[in-house]
């Protein structure tokens, strides 16, 4: 089975929209989003969901008012800021991170610890296969859990699916959520853009996929914008033997596509929709191993 | 005054709307811009020329003293994060799961815990034209950005108005980036996308009890359910600002819109008059 991830660093360049139209075009892959806290792959695959499961992760800290003596010890010893002090103490709920050294200094056990929700994951049906999503509360941490219950969830339709795909839309960022999505993933495609911006974090992507060991190739977003910066990007991925396997047109019609809930494959037939299925069959080949990286 | 600029779905145009505000009010004062976006941070960029300092910026992490350990298992025991494991002659600390509460070296009862600083990234800072820059740099490999982002924000000086320009997403960097704002702008486009991430960045904002307000960048290229959102949320749509070509040919080259529109200048400027009307300023 092989997974194949979309990431980008920089947010917003184009990697929930060129996942959608490689679900569609791939016709009966496993479908994940692992950007767990903004997920938008759902707004133009609508899933139809047939499975929910709440999401556990970790403990939050309650302090009994009744039995609390406002010593203030919890406070002093809170790393992460979560006791506040109003008319009594109360745990700032978003900030605790359920290390329990509170409780282990209150000289009143007035502290205890509870289970903490943060979110749902989902089994859903798409027109193009199976997908795995989920919802991270508003505010809460523990995504990189999240993802990797997602992900691993997707391996198992897969397999009793026998499907040999899953895509991935992938999280912006290089931190915990995009370290959990890229481990062990079979390739990771890079959607950069033309930018001062794009490029800056494209080298950070790109030297955290080196560090995983992550098969990654690049493609260029909106290569229109800027033909020294598409260069610029042209002499990175060559100096560190990075494919760059096609590049996109800037189009408002990818926007349209977007507020049509359909993936720009499906809306439109022009160069930019050639330009995708041309992206989507150089991944297919390197996937295949029918070409090399 | 600490105004957060944040958005949900990353690329909505923070950066855009960060520099703008910060350079149009550098015009009459000095001013704060706090890069918060440790894992891809892109505000420095647009300042060419700028001579940076950095400093490295770490996080506290157990260091155990084998002569006094006696492995009893009671620091592991306690972990909420798995970051220690203790066999019945070794101690094996794992640095990347550590959240540095202190709670091992608290409860050891040999005191054989010491806590050491661990790098995990870089601060940067400097000066162009009136305005103070500060960021972070997590180091690559690195899981978690809250810790580099406390570190960042203590360059905050409270006499100063600070721009600080958050990370995307509504998980836990964003909410420890816009903490203690004394108000937040919501940047969002009028997409499904940007309509969906906005809708949980707000719910965030007001779970901090932070005012709030939205911009919507290229206002004129999708549908008009971000305006009648805003409307029906009572929620103050500060600036309206339509997609232009010029405006994204020029950020790509790293030049803010101030200096591409010079219009946009006096339009933050009334922003930022709206944002002060509005902020809560017990915050601190």
């Amino acid at each position: 089975m092989k997974e194949l991830i979309v990431i980008s660093g920089k947010g917003g360049t184009g990697k929930t929209s060129l996942t959608a139209c490689m679900a569609v075009l791939a016709k009966d892959a496993v479908l994940v989003d692992c950007d767990v806290d903004a997920a938008d792959l759902h707004l133009i695959l609508k899933p139809i969901i047939k499975e929910q499961v709440e999401f556990k992760s970790g403990q939050v800290a309650d302090i009994n008012n009744d039995v609390c003596i406002a010593c203030g010890e919890c406070k002093n010893s809170c790393r992460f800021s979560a006791v506040v002090k109003t008319k009594s103490y109360i745990i700032d709920q978003l900030s605790c991170e359920g290390c329990k050294v509170c409780q282990i200094v209150c000289p009143v056990n007035a502290i205890s610890m509870h289970e903490n929700i943060c979110g749902s994951w989902y089994v859903s049906e798409t027109r193009c296969g199976t997908m795995v999503h989920a919802a991270l509360r508003p505010g809460s941490e523990n995504s990189g859990k999240l993802v990797s219950i997602v992900r691993q969830k997707a391996k198992e339709i897969a397999e009793n699916n026998e499907t040999d795909l899953i895509i991935i839309d992938g999280p912006p960022g290089i931190g915990c959520p995009v370290i959990a999505s890229i481990g062990g993933a079979t390739l990771a495609l890079i959607v950069t853009e033309p930018t001062k911006s794009g490029i800056h974090d494209l080298k950070r992507i790109a030297e955290l996929t080196r560090h995983f060991k992550v098969p990654t190739c690049v493609c260029i977003n909106k290569f229109d914008l800027n033909y020294n910066a598409v260069r610029e990007v042209e002499i990175f991925c060559k100096d560190n033997q990075l494919k760059v396997i096609g590049k996109i047109p800037y189009d408002l019609d990818v926007t349209k596509a977007m507020v049509k809930g359909l993936s720009a494959v499906e809306f439109m037939d022009n160069s930019v929709s050639k330009s995708i299925k041309d992206v989507w069959d150089v991944l297919n080949s390197i996937i295949n191993k029918e070409e090399t990286l | 005054m600490k105004i957060a600029i944040g958005s949900g779905k990353g690329g909505t145009g923070k950066t855009t709307v960060s520099l703008g505000l910060a350079l149009s009010l550098a015009e009459e004062s000095l001013v704060q811009y706090v890069d918060c976006d440790v894992e891809a941070p892109n505000a420095h960029l647009f300042f060419q020329d700028i001579i940076l300092n950095e400093k490295t910026a770490g996080v506290l992490v157990p260091e155990i003293d084998s002569n006094k350990c006696t492995f009893c298992g009671e620091c592991s025991k306690f972990c909420a994060y798995h970051a220690l494991a203790i066999f019945p002659k070794t101690a094996l600390v794992f640095h990347e799961m550590c959240h540095s509460c202190g709670g091992c070296s608290k409860i050891c009862p040999e005191k054989a815990i010491t806590e050491v600083k661990r790098n995990i990234g870089k601060i940067k800072t400097g000066n162009s034209n009136g305005v103070i820059l500060s960021y972070g740099e997590l180091n690559i490999g690195e899981t978690q950005s809250p810790p580099l982002i406390r570190e960042v924000k203590k360059t905050i000086d409270n006499k100063i108005t600070a721009i600080i320009d958050a990370p995307p997403g509504t998980a836990c960097p964003f909410v420890e980036t816009i903490r203690e704002s004394n108000f937040c702008v919501l940047v969002t486009e009028p997409t499904p996308f940007g309509l969906h991430d906005l809708n949980i960045a707000k719910e965030v904002v007001k779970i901090l009890e932070i005012p709030y307000g939205v911009i919507i960048n290229k206002f004129d290229v999708g549908d008009s359910k971000v305006e009648e959102f805003c409307l029906k949320n009572h929620i103050p749509v500060l600036m309206k600002i339509p997609n232009d070509r010029n405006i994204a040919v020029a950020y790509s080259k790293g030049i803010p819109i101030t200096e591409t529109v010079s219009k946009y200048k006096k339009e933050f400027i009334e922003v930022y008059k709206k944002i002060y009307e509005r902020a809560d300023c017990n915050k601190r």
